[in-house]
């Protein structure tokens, strides 16, 4: 039941398959893309603050697909079907996280070669934005899948989800992006660390989320 | 498949929504092979009892106990708005289904053969909630719970319906329908939830407690 769940997630978020789902890693790289032309061609300036904007433009870009990430499945009875036929809302979210991180991961860290290129962004610098957002996006799409599983019965879920990221994010951003400032790799741990929190949590309070939307 | 000591019982449930109690001190019993028709106006608290007894949500009160896999049809389908019919009903039989051979005969007892290949969103009412009775009968769970499952179907799928419930309650299932249409099933039992409704001195001792 757990692979036939995943691959139907997959087909859903994933990028090409599901409806619009390239959409997350089109803005990543059209923000890389404008910034040059926003703060002028100055090519110090861009190294120095270009390693900022691809993890906003990352942070960003995680956040896009939440709105249907759980809140249609909810409505659609689905995560009903699967309870009655024994699966955990716990097990579901495990899922769901993993198929939304690997609908946005991959692909935005394949988009951060031409990213990096746009904004010169080079050498060792370059190694910790790629490892840094390779440890970072798991913790992101952790966050994402809560708050989607957090506002799904809320009318205004679309305007509270952007006001919880920002305290939930900001631990995140702050070493991966530090990493790149003061070109410390030892940040990077604590991102890796900070991103295995989230994501051991994530399932629980997500099913939690659900199972409480449902007593409304 | 179908065990043959299944059965469905609440003991005196109680359930509310928000703050308002829609009944109290309801049991009921069905043993494997029965019936029962729940009647009740709109808002008297039929899904909210149907979702109850399904474990999708905590009674306010009471327990429920059953033995037997158990499934719930309601106005949600469970079924994937984008894509076609016979991909989304093939999701749930992946899960549910021994033999793919039954499939199509399923889908063909329901009349979806030629709509399996249009998108789900593209059904109409009635052709949606054929869809998920198809759902139910892949799946051939022991207890059924079905919430209005007349309604927006024509003459010949509602005669279909209570034929599919004979079939069932003859193979020792379960059936707990909840309609505001009489369904013929001979033998069922039923009862109006109304009457398990709090009466007035009820409500106020609630509202003081509160």
């Amino acid at each position: 039941m757990i692979l036939a769940l995943l691959r139907r997630d997959l087909a859903q978020f994933f990028p090409f398959t599901g409806s619009g789902a390239a959409l997350p890693t089109v803005f990543f790289v059209a923000v890389a893309m404008l910034f040059p032309f926003a703060v002028g061609p100055d090519v110090n300036l861009l190294a120095k603050t270009g390693g900022g904007v691809v993890w906003i433009a990352a942070l960003l870009a995680a956040i896009l697909p939440l709105e249907k990430l759980v809140a249609r499945d909810i409505a659609l009875g689905f995560f009903d079907q699967l309870r009655l036929r024994g699966a955990t809302e716990e097990a579901m979210m495990a899922v769901r996280l993993l198929a939304h991180w690997l609908s946005f991961g991959p692909p935005l860290l394949l988009a951060t070669f031409p990213a990096a290129a746009l904004l010169k962004i080079e050498g060792e610098s370059f190694s910790i934005l790629l490892l840094g957002l390779l440890a970072g996006t798991p913790g992101l799409a952790a966050i994402g899948l809560m708050i989607a599983a957090l506002t799904a019965s809320l009318r205004a879920g679309a305007a509270l989800s952007g006001l919880l990221l920002i305290p939930l994010a900001l631990p995140i951003l702050i070493f991966g992006a530090g990493a790149l400032a003061r070109a410390d790799p030892v940040s990077l741990g604590f991102v890796g660390a900070i991103s295995l929190g989230l994501v051991a949590i994530a399932p629980f309070a997500a099913g939690a989320a659900i199972r409480a939307a449902r007593e409304q | 498949m179908q065990a043959s000591f299944s059965f469905l019982a609440a003991e005196n449930l109680a359930c509310r929504r928000g703050e308002r109690l829609l009944f109290r001190k309801l049991s009921f019993r069905l043993e494997a092979g029965s019936a029962c028709h729940v009647t009740g106006a709109n808002g008297a608290g039929k899904t909210t009892l149907l979702r109850a007894l399904a474990g999708l949500t905590t009674p306010y009160a009471g327990e429920v106990q059953r033995k037997g896999a158990l499934d719930l049809v309601d106005e949600r389908t469970g079924l994937d708005p984008d894509l076609p019919l016979g991909k989304a009903l093939a999701f749930w039989a992946k899960i549910d289904l021994d033999s793919p051979l039954m499939f199509d005969a399923y889908c063909e007892r329901l009349g979806l053969n030629n709509l399996l290949e249009v998108p789900m969103r593209y059904l109409s009412t009635g052709q949606k909630k054929r869809a998920a009775l198809a759902r139910m009968m892949i799946w051939g769970a022991d207890i059924w719970l079905l919430d209005e499952p007349l309604s927006g179907l024509d003459t010949a799928s509602q005669a279909l319906v209570s034929e599919l419930v004979r079939e069932h309650c003859s193979y020792r299932g379960i059936a707990l329908i909840a309609s505001h249409q009489p369904l013929d099933v001979p033998g069922m039992t039923s009862f109006a939830i109304e009457d398990y409704a709090p009466a007035q001195e009820d409500f106020g001792s609630e509202e003081e407690d509160a």
